[in-house]
């Protein structure tokens, strides 16, 4: 399934390549992936939610034939979920079947061999044969604490595992982090990674978004579609509509067929990009009234 | 690319950093990192290295990317990336205005590009439009020129604004849709509202860069407009230094975590650790390992006072509440005048902090009838809601000026939620002095709590020693 890596020469054949991917990326994301993988240095990204910043790094390993291993933080997660932990189920067999005939000195250096280390996700990337990608997504869902542990990895590359000693990349791996701010991150990891900070794509840009993934819909359609987005991300919600969401309504309107967004069309369908009870009402009493009314062709 | 120039320590553009003379690259780089560290962006040594590196990597043809590589290894949260903006724009401007005025480079009119004569204005205008629609930026800076030689020629009026919308009215660009011009005319459906103001961002821009080349000077370096940087704006004198010390605080609040677990003396033991460590002793569990004990945060609730009478102080206090809403994990915060009103998500929601203080005065519905404070009032309504979820582990802080407008101060209930709660924090935004001078009874409720004054920074960062000592009552 792997076949040999691809290094980009320039930022625009990496945004090429995206692109073939299925995943537009804006210019200034296309020029810090591709300083990134040139500086080997870990991108925080960030961003409002649902605007592609897992995206990016499913379609950079995806495009650079890279294996992606994820690693999806939450509240409370430690080491030993994320780095490696000692199987020691495994080394109390060992430790039984052994006991009897080899020596303490033995034993104690066997137990604590790679055989029986469990590696998490950092540990996984890190030890790779192949460069992957490694994606740490939500990293402000952890502790600070959890951030400090990264800060190894991040700028060397390695992890220090007491029994075993220094475990060194070897290959490298191209990192990216996402962050939704919704909490602050340290200074020491901002300054090892590279900053990206993902908005809403401009009109044009999502309108060519939509294109890629529903072609069959029509462009002048689509790019109502765009422009009412657009519109109802302009109001106040508590959740603005993300990028997939413009594409879910894209495809739910190509499944109903529709000919043209009018006021029915979009009271049907709105629940498709908004999704708070009191976001609806906002946006019907905003958006929904500048619509067409559904019976104004049919009259 | 400036032409090169014999080096010359006395013509520097900026005072602080001496230009380098062989790659004179590397100093206008330090100094316009200087810059950025004028305005508050923090950059390390790291980072001006990280963007030595990364702009060795990109085509500095165009702007874009050379302004990108240097964003993303210097600027690093939205803020900063705000500023970054402005501060670039600013600098390389200046910076290579200051060069042209030295070498004494003008562009006379005529000298490149078609003769001012020869320019069909409508030709110009319909190339104008067709660039907004289709959004290219090097197209619109050159197309900017050649609108100001048609259009703006001679000394202008003085003010630049004034100017830029002169040319734009003389070539009809308007957002909205003008039925009467032919349909192919690009015009005809409007043009994109964006696009149109970077074009007049880049009329500005060249006809100061005309008025640069005719005065021979460079206008002084306007420093960043307060709300361009779209900072906390209020009455309170001094902004910046609540902003400096609100961040320590953030920080020290931050790495302080581990004293503010409180005793936990009964420990439960980790099997699976206690199993790993008794390997080195062959299975005999000798070390007992025990679970890690998390940092225990305490859960704080904050009562803010947004009355007129402390309007000044609870700018401050709010910004405050702010820090502390990403410092601890439990943080309910409510603000009060007459009745109390929970914003803890709107904190949770908001990480902009004017966003914030915004929301609160629109939606919180605090004031009633007559927009004083009603201590007593609020002590119930706190005592009601909250009741149940108060307990000794709990740290209550509050934050007004005890004023009570005459109203009863209702001390016993506020005993009450003291009692409940294990720590009562009473923060005081005027000096020592007019406690308990008019209306003020704040000595009633300092029985019950630890009051502390809090107008000036530092009162404020004993107060977050004392919230952070683990030690105390």
């Amino acid at each position: 399934m792997q076949t040999e890596a691809i290094t980009p020469q320039s930022p625009q054949e990496l945004a090429a390549g995206l692109k073939q991917v299925g995943y537009l990326p804006g210019d200034s994301t296309a020029l810090v992936s591709f300083l990134a993988i040139k500086l080997g240095k870990p991108v925080l990204v960030e961003g409002p939610a649902g605007v592609g910043k897992t995206e990016l790094a499913k379609a950079l390993a995806s495009h650079l034939n890279r294996t992606l291993i994820r690693l999806q933080c939450y509240e409370g997660l430690d080491e030993a979920k994320s780095l490696y932990e000692w199987n020691y189920r495994k080394q109390l067999l060992r430790i039984q079947v052994e006991s009897q005939q080899a020596g303490w000195q033995d034993v104690q250096d066997d137990i604590f061999g790679e055989e029986f280390l469990l590696p998490r996700p950092l540990m996984t990337a890190i030890a790779s044969e192949e460069p992957v990608v490694l994606l740490i997504d939500e990293i402000d869902k952890t502790d600070q604490e959890f951030e400090a542990m990264l800060l190894e990895l991040l700028s060397d590359f390695q992890i220090s595992i007491p029994e075993l000693g220094r475990i060194e990349a070897r290959t490298q791996p191209v990192v990216l982090l996402t962050s939704n701010n919704t909490r602050e991150l340290t200074e020491a990891l901002k300054r090892r990674c590279l900053y990206l900070w993902l908005d809403y794509p401009g009109l044009e840009h999502e309108l060519e978004i939509v294109h890629l993934h529903t072609p069959e819909l029509d462009q002048a359609i689509a790019r109502k579609l765009v422009e009412i987005v657009h519109q109802v991300r302009q109001l106040d919600l508590k959740k603005p509509p993300s990028i997939a969401e413009s594409i879910d309504w894209a495809r739910t309107l190509l499944l109903l067929g529709s000919g043209d967004i009018d006021q029915a069309t979009f009271k049907e369908t709105m629940s498709v990009i908004v999704k708070h009870r009191t976001d609806l009402d906002t946006v019907a009493a905003r958006v929904g009234v500048t619509l067409q009314p559904a019976d104004a062709s049919a009259a | 690319m400036p032409p090169p120039r014999s080096p010359n320590p006395a013509k520097a553009i900026y005072g602080g950093i001496p230009e380098q003379p062989p790659g004179k690259l590397d100093g206008q780089l330090l100094s316009f990192a200087e810059d950025l560290r004028n305005e508050g962006v923090a950059i390390g040594t790291s980072e001006i290295l990280d963007a030595f590196e990364a702009i060795a990597h990109v085509e500095w043809g165009e702007q874009q990317s050379f302004k990108e590589a240097l964003s993303a290894t210097l600027a690093k949260s939205a803020d900063d990336r705000r500023v970054f903006d402005l501060v670039f724009d600013r600098f390389f401007f200046r910076a290579a205005e200051a060069q042209a005025a030295r070498a004494n480079i003008t562009e006379s009119p005529g000298s490149n590009g078609p003769n001012n004569n020869d320019i069909n204005l409508d030709t110009l205008r319909q190339q104008i439009a067709a660039a907004l629609r289709d959004g290219s930026d090097d197209a619109l800076r050159d197309l900017a020129r050649l609108a100001i030689a048609a259009f703006g020629r001679g000394e202008g009026s003085g003010v630049l604004g004034v100017d830029v919308q002169r040319i734009r009215r003389a070539l009809g660009l308007r957002t909205e849709p003008q039925p009467d011009l032919p349909s192919d005319d690009p015009r005809h459906d409007g043009l994109p509202r964006d696009q149109l103001r970077k074009f007049e961002q880049h009329l500005r821009r060249e006809l100061e860069r005309n008025l640069i080349e005719r005065t021979a000077s460079l206008p002084p370096k306007r420093p960043l407009n307060e709300l361009d940087r779209a900072l906390p704006s209020g009455p309170i004198q001094d902004l910046a230094a609540v902003h400096k010390v609100v961040a320590q605080l953030k920080r020290r609040l931050a790495t302080q975590g581990h004293e503010l677990k409180g005793h936990n003396r009964h420990a439960h033991v980790d099997f699976r650790r206690t199993m790993r460590a008794s390997l080195q002793t062959g299975g005999v569990p000798i070390d007992l390992k025990y679970r890690p004990k998390r940092p225990r945060r305490p859960e704080i609730f904050v009562l803010c006072d947004v009355s007129t009478s402390v309007t000044s102080a609870s700018t401050f206090f709010l910004s405050v509440l702010h820090a502390l809403h990403d410092a601890f994990r439990k943080l309910r915060s409510f603000v009060f005048i007459e009745r109390i009103s929970e914003v803890t998500d709107v904190f949770e929601r908001e990480r902009d902090f004017r966003a914030a203080s915004e929301a609160i005065s629109r939606d919180a519905g605090v004031a009633d009838v007559s927009g004083y404070t009603d201590y007593g009032r609020v002590w119930l309504e706190f005592l009601t809601t909250i009741e149940d979820e108060l307990h000794p582990r709990a740290t209550v802080i509050v934050l007004g000026d005890a004023r009570t407008n005459g109203r009863p101060p209702r001390d016993d209930v506020f005993a009450a939620i003291t009692q409940k709660a294990g720590r009562t924090f009473w923060l005081n935004p005027e000096p020592r002095l007019y406690w308990n001078y008019g209306d003020s009874v704040i000595a009633t409720y300092e029985q019950h709590c630890t009051a502390f004054e809090c107008w000036r920074t530092d009162q404020l960062e004993d107060f977050v020693k004392a919230l952070t000592r683990p030690d105390s009552p």
